[in-house]
């Protein structure tokens, strides 16, 4: 029973040679080394299997904007509530289980549906489309987040939507693009890094071609990694080679999923259902090209389009620090509302919201009070 | 920021699979890859298979993973 | 946050942090007294001299015919399993209230009385009172189901979390987990797994065994609602001791992991309907074991984990790569994700 292995995943979590490995990645780095993890699955990988601690004082591990919920603006969540609001009993609501939880501005999906929205968490886009075909009597909206990993999904969709000629079935796209992101997030200046851990899944659709101008024009050094501790491990002993020799390349570590082109086809229908557009970052604002809305040929399954009429005035709480935490200058423990008036259960900003971003993960899996009065002391 | 499971394909229908992992068995979508029969491994995300899994770099990275333990440190 | 706290959400029925807090802030407060404050699975009450174990549960269990179930198996099992957590074991006798929906199939009525009949005659317990009320379409998912539950306890049994001492031995009895997979299962089609099934059944026999044998069994708890996890919180916060459990000796089936890896959710926190949590002396740890291990229902029983005193109010949970983490408290809905 728990003898059975489940393949391409157990392998990579083989203990005795984490150990190995760590003890290996301690040996080879000489002086302590900063690096960004993008990927909000890596920040729970990373917390979850106790690596962060155990590379503590040779790699400083921080939290990038990667966490497609994270960086979604108050201003998306309160147009999807004031939507659910507006239609009321005309409209469902189709989201991944992420979003739930996030607070918007005065409210969020959860308190939403607690006070009668037709709100369905689907694991699939694939079962908001078998909703639109049973509920004709239904307008289905379906909340598109997530980077590039999972936009190919969401067109896939959408044209199979447009070829079951379905009239009930909109997108309101909060979809982004990672590699804009970064360089955004550099050009600020404000961390020194010395390289990135690259999202595994968000390269195996695009590849590790477009990190590479990005990386090379600041000087650091990249490597896609895999998920699993082993995978993480070995992409930072790949990373501390390149950062030793000062080799500002992207390479991959991930090998089994990613391949520098990426994946050729599901680029392709992305693109063919989406286009690049200008996207607000919570943390980092406004960045040219870095979303993704819908081609004109998809106009009729636009929700921005369909639905013009909702206004909204979003407000962001000041005392919120998730913009920095999003830029990897704080630890979510260094945020005054951690743990205090911001926790999983009444989370302030998104970056608690359960399982999803850095102050979730530090808060679910890190002693971070241990960590906090070792900061101290240093 | 995803979640993507390594599953083994076990039948086609496209753009239909139906695909196991420990003994679940699941209905997923392959628009998004080429050439997939039954036996071969992909990355499941949201339903959808994003990736083949290239099994000889999978093998590749766990014999260089492996090596560590030959070495007495 | 100004409206979080007006209104209840579904978390608040999750078994976890929520469930807690609207306890604590509501219903203990206006309900004071020191049996309910105990929290325990049934209630503890001296009677004439002789201990009875009194309990109710409410079953809105979605889909109500599930892979291994029905919520009329559900609500006797329940009933009879809180019984037997605080030792109730003796002469159980159940009354079942019934809220349907207009509208609902008499004919699926008749399937889930018929299970709730079978389920009574296995495990020689008797249904000795009833009500029904049947309310407007849409004021009610299909059915809901009450059952009140009432059993003599053996003399000498005293269970409870007040008997845990530093240095238990924890058990579980089981594989985590079954019952939640297989509800979650239906919800994201994952229709063509029949190997998800739930474990919901009746634990009396084996509580008795384990009372009957000198195994210095301090306290029994169901994992239900809010799975391993929340069990194992609730323990370290009323008691003040720590919990250090091994992740690798945590049984689960591969296809209850292959899911929550799936879907993204954590098995710790999902619903068991079949399972024990035994805290017993540690000395008697592998007495314990063979004990369950005889029975059906316990041939994956494992020694999980210790209770200490090195740290308080925390679980800690050692991972299969040999590193500590922290098992927080379950915030009550287990949600899939894409991230």
């Amino acid at each position: 029973m728990n003898e059975e292995k489940l393949r391409f995943i157990d392998e990579y979590r083989n203990k005795e040679i984490l150990l190995k490995l760590i003890k290996k990645l301690k040996r080879e780095i000489d002086n302590p080394i900063k690096i960004m993890e993008v990927c909000g699955t890596h920040t729970i990988s990373i917390s979850k299997f106790g690596i962060r601690r155990l590379l503590k004082g040779k790699v400083d591990l921080t939290s990038g904007p990667g966490c497609p919920v994270c960086v979604t603006p108050n201003e998306d969540i309160d147009w999807i509530i004031e939507l659910c609001r507006k239609f009321k009993d005309k409209i469902c609501l189709t989201v991944f289980g992420d979003i739930m939880r996030v607070p918007g501005s005065n409210s969020s999906l959860f308190i939403e549906k607690a006070k009668g929205a037709d709100i369905r968490v689907v694991y699939s886009p694939i079962e908001a489309i078998e909703i639109a075909k049973k509920r004709k009597d239904l307008k289905i909206v379906f909340f598109g987040i997530g980077f590039e990993t999972t936009a190919p999904s969401i067109a896939i969709s959408l044209i199979e939507a447009k070829k079951l000629k379905l009239e009930n079935f909109y997108l309101y796209s909060a979809h982004k693009l990672i590699p804009p992101a970064l360089d955004a997030l550099l050009s600020l200046g404000e961390i020194k890094l010395n390289g990135f851990i690259l999202p595994g899944h968000v390269s195996t659709i695009i590849g590790s071609n477009p990190y590479k101008p990005i990386l090379k024009k600041y000087g650091l050094a990249g490597v896609i990694a895999g998920f699993e501790p082993l995978d993480i491990i070995q992409a930072l002993l790949i990373l501390n080679e390149l950062i030793k020799n000062k080799n500002y390349d992207v390479k991959i570590q991930y090998s089994r999923s990613v391949k520098p082109e990426g994946n050729e086809k599901a680029k392709k229908i992305m693109n063919n259902v989406f286009k690049e557009c200008n996207s607000i970052w919570r943390g980092l604002g406004e960045i040219p090209n870095s979303g993704l809305e819908l081609r004109e040929e998809y106009n009729d399954m636009n929700a921005k389009l369909h639905f013009d009429n909702i206004n909204v005035s979003p407000k962001e709480n000041p005392a919120c620090k998730c913009g920095e935490v999003l830029r990897g200058i704080i630890y979510p423990f260094e945020c005054p509302l951690f743990a205090k008036a911001c926790t999983p259960n009444s989370p302030i900003g998104p970056c608690m919201v359960s399982s999803e971003g850095a102050c979730a993960a530090w808060y679910t899996y890190e002693d971070w009070k241990k960590y906090k009065k070792m900061m101290k002391n240093e | 920021m995803c979640l993507g499971i390594p599953v083994k394909i076990i039948d086609v229908k496209y753009p239909e699979a139906i695909v196991e992992i420990g003994g679940l068995k699941k209905n997923i979508r392959i628009d998004l890859i080429e050439n997939v029969k039954p036996g071969d491994y992909i990355i499941l995300h949201a339903g959808f298979a994003i990736q083949k899994i290239d099994e000889k770099e999978a093998l590749e990275t766990l014999k260089i993973l492996e090596e560590v333990l030959k070495r007495n440190e | 946050m100004n409206n979080i706290e007006n209104i209840i959400r579904l978390a608040h029925g999750g078994g976890g942090k929520l469930t807690l807090q609207l306890i604590k802030e509501i219903f203990l407060p206006a309900f004071k007294n020191s049996i309910l404050e105990k929290l325990e699975d049934s209630a503890r009450i001296n009677f004439n001299g002789k201990n009875i174990a009194f309990t109710i549960d409410a079953y809105t269990v979605n889909p109500i015919f599930f892979p291994g179930g029905d919520i009329g198996k559900l609500a006797i099992t329940g009933t009879i399993n809180d019984l037997a957590m605080q030792g109730g074991i003796i002469d159980p006798f159940i009354s079942a209230a019934f809220i349907i929906e207009e509208g609902f199939e008499i004919e699926n009525l008749e399937k889930i009385v018929k299970s709730m009949k079978e389920e009574c005659l296995k495990n020689n317990v008797k249904i000795v009172a009833g009500d029904t009320k049947v309310v407007e379409k849409g004021l009610a998912d299909k059915i809901y189901i009450i059952t009140a539950g009432i059993s003599f306890i053996p003399e000498k049994v005293d269970l409870g979390v007040h008997r845990i001492k530093e240095g238990d031995a924890i058990i579980v009895s089981g594989t985590i987990g079954d019952h939640g997979a297989a509800i979650l299962s239906t919800r994201y089609d994952f229709k063509l797994s029949n190997s998800l099934i739930s474990d919901c059944a009746s634990l009396k026999d084996l509580v008795k065994s384990l009372l009957e044998n000198d195994l210095e069994i301090h306290c029994l708890r169901d994992p239900t609602r809010g799975g391993l996890g929340t069990i194992l919180n609730e323990i370290a916060l009323k008691t003040n001791f720590g919990i250090i459990i091994d992740e690798s000796k945590i049984p689960i089936k591969n296809d209850v992991r292959a899911l929550c890896e799936i879907l993204g959710i954590d098995p710790l926190y999902l619903a068991c309907e079949g399972r024990i949590v035994c805290f017993s002396s540690w000395k008697k740890r592998n007495d314990v074991l063979s004990i369950i291990k005889e029975n059906p229902l316990g041939e994956n029983a494992m020694l999980i984990g210790r209770v200490t005193s090195k740290f308080s109010n925390k679980v800690i949970m050692k991972t299969t790569l040999g590193v500590k983490r922290i098992v927080s408290m379950f915030l009550g809905e287990n949600l899939p994700r894409i991230c």
